[in-house]
């Protein structure tokens, strides 16, 4: 286990923070010190999380380009900066899950636009905070949340699969340009979780058969705290 | 000049200025090829806030806007230094837009959601410490929510947060962009790394940079916090002791290097408050070149330059300017000037013919820029003549 210093005072911004896996990380990474800001569209469970948890609450839909430099705003100016970036939010797509055919193009676009285009925009509005976290010798990371729909083609998930795909692979990319710049991206598939986001798309789930978000969470940050630590490893090195 | 009237960077130009006066009217991607090994560029990250803030004047019912304009206790979100417009938009030119309603101390002003409440006034009747009430949180969400970067009147559509913050743009402090800064991608950082150009920045809030009034305007800038990370100022002392060029991106950086200069060449890492104007006979203790947009005689900014470069030089700029149709303001061109050592100032006057050569092929390039070669030829031909006969 990672101590708690490591997280003392790191500062991460984590999308859709009043649910499920968004949550536990919230409550997870505020916990032992580290400095939170969190974005979701219900004010009132953004005041909920906010009160209980000390970390910054923002409200905002990372789908829509006009509040992602409001949110870009908060998040930079209520943490002093920015070192890591958790893009969690997202939408299913069609609810129920839809075969493609019966799909609705704007369903596919909502899909998109939260999932891969909303995870863009708001990364590049970050871009030059975390690249100055960079600089500066802390860390700079961008984790986008993915999911095994990205990789496997299950029948039903169409919007949502092929928008999780498209981030894995704009992530995987985007990792191999900002390497330069001291960034990281990585795309981490939580696995099955129990949340209200599974129960949506599959009612009748065993819930007991169902990861539990705080462990995917508590795996996330373990994942994190690696990958700043090789980087500061690595900036050590660099310096002398 | 034209006034730059869109944020369209691509057909950005870039005039390069030498301390020998010689010009080079490059196209604004020249600045990834413009350094060299060693050299040290130093930018500002500052993020622009949403700084205009439209609204009413509750006592008087009469329509206001607010321009944030100065930090009290900076990054503290709920009191700033501010000027006030009274009915209008940006689309009003500053010089002709009435005053605010008359104010006094405690007055309340409805901006969007925002509470806001005069609590001093300052010795003019457009400038006032401002009070947000509330908490930290509750007043970010309003000021992202309702205020507007802050915009002239050669802009005509509504600028929204994206056009203003630079790409490097990392925690809001600035009231207004800065600009210099635009010219800077990611791909130019990554070019400068290859060719082992050194690369490292700075927070400066910047401040307005006109108020349309003219006692006000000669304040300008107010009092600027700074921050220098301890990396930047040792990358700028490593770069001093090898003797390399340290090249400022837009005036904000000089100020804060200059306000943080040690009396060993290097700067002082940490917070600071940059004050004062920088004008002619300020000296230059760190920084060698200024990377920065065109700038008229009487703004602030141009009085900075004259800390680089005396007056005969820095008139074959805004000849050159004119001559190429340089578009002046934030989204416009840029010029690289380096500065003169003090004594080279009057051995180049001697310099005309060579100089007048470099004129020439400087408009030789106007023909490429399209559709305004008449014009500038014309420019061309009068600014030659005033050459010649050396006015
Ligand atoms: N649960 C699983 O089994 C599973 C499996 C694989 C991958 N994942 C991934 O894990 C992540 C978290 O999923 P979850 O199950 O924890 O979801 P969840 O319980 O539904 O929570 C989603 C959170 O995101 C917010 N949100 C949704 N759309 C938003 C938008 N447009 N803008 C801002 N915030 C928004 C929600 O609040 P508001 O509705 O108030 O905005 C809520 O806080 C997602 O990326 C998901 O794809 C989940």
């Amino acid at each position: 286990m990672q101590s708690n210093i490591d997280l003392q005072g790191l500062r991460v911004a984590v999308t859709g923070g009043t649910s499920g896996l968004g949550m536990a990380l919230v409550r997870q990474l505020t916990a032992p010190g580290a400095c939170v800001a969190f974005v979701a569209r219900t004010a009132a469970n953004v005041e909920r999380i906010a009160d209980e948890t000390g970390a910054h609450g923002i409200v905002g839909d990372v789908g829509k380009k006009e509040d992602t430099y409001s949110i870009a705003l908060q998040v930079t100016a209520s943490l002093g900066g920015l070192d890591v970036l958790i893009n969690n939010a997202s939408s299913l797509g069609p609810v129920p899950l839809a075969l493609l055919a019966d799909t609705e193009c704007e369903e596919l676009e909502v899909a998109l636009a939260v999932n891969l285009v909303g995870a863009f925009r708001l990364t590049k509005a970050l871009f030059g905070a975390l690249a100055a976290s960079a600089r500066g010798g802390r860390g700079a990371l961008v984790i986008n949340i993915s999911s095994d729909a990205a990789v496997n083609a299950y029948p039903g998930w169409g919007a949502y699969g092929t928008s999780k795909a498209a981030l894995a692979h704009l992530t995987a990319i985007w990792d191999e340009e900002a390497k330069a710049h001291g960034i990281r991206l990585f795309a981490l598939d939580p696995g099955d979780m129990d949340t209200p986001l599974h129960a949506l798309a599959l009612p009748d789930a065993d819930p007991s058969t169902l990861k539990r978000p705080e462990l995917s969470a508590a795996e996330i940050i373990e994942k994190m705290l690696d990958a700043l630590q090789v980087r500061a490893t690595l900036h050590a090195g660099a310096n002398t | 000049m034209i006034a730059a009237d869109r944020p369209d960077r691509r057909a950005a130009r870039l005039l390069v200025l030498e301390a020998d006066g010689t010009t080079r009217d490059l196209p604004g991607a020249g600045i990834k090829t413009l350094f060299g090994p060693g050299d040290l560029v130093v930018a500002n990250d500052a993020a622009t806030l949403p700084a205009s803030l439209h609204g009413t004047h509750v006592p008087s019912d009469e329509a206001i806007e607010i321009r944030l304009a100065g930090w009290q206790s900076f990054p503290d979100p709920t009191r700033f230094l501010a000027i006030a417009f009274g009915a209008g938009d940006h689309g009003t030119r500053t010089e002709d837009r009435p005053p605010p309603p008359p104010l006094s101390p405690g007055d309340r002003l409805r901006l969007g959601p925002l509470n806001a409440v005069v609590e001093r006034l300052l010795d003019h009747p457009r400038l006032l410490e401002l009070r947000l009430p509330g908490n930290r949180a509750a007043v970010l969400a309003a000021l992202a929510q309702h205020g507007r970067p802050i915009q002239y009147a050669h802009v005509r559509e509504p600028l929204a947060l994206w056009d203003v913050w630079t790409n490097i743009a990392a925690e809001p402090a600035a009231f207004e962009a800065p600009s210099a800064g635009f010219a800077l991608d990611w791909r130019t950082l990554q070019v400068w790394r290859r060719r082992d150009v050194g690369f490292a920045t700075l927070t400066h809030a910047a401040g307005v940079s006109s108020t349309g009034d003219p006692a006000l305007d000669s304040r300008l800038p107010f009092d600027e916090p700074y921050r220098i990370p301890e990396r930047t100022a040792a990358q700028v002392v490593r770069a001093k002791l090898r003797g390399s060029r340290i090249i400022a991106i837009g005036t904000s950086v000089v100020r804060a290097l200059e306000a943080a200069a040690n009396s060993d060449g290097g700067v002082r890492a940490g917070k600071g408050i940059a004050t004062g104007r920088m004008a002619r006979g300020t000296p230059l203790r760190v920084v060698d070149a200024i990377f920065t947009g065109v700038h008229q005689p009487g703004e602030s900014h141009f009085e900075l330059l004259r800390a680089f470069a005396d007056d005969a030089l820095l008139a074959k700029a805004s000849t050159a300017f004119a001559a190429c149709r340089y578009r002046a303001h934030e989204f416009g061109d840029s010029m690289l000037l380096n500065r003169q050592p003090p004594l080279l100032s009057r051995e180049q006057n001697r310099g005309e013919g060579l100089e007048t050569k470099a004129l020439l092929e400087v408009c030789h390039d106007v023909g490429r820029i399209g559709g305004i070669s008449c014009s500038a030829r014309k420019e061309v031909g009068a600014m030659l003549q005033r050459t010649k006969f050396g006015i």
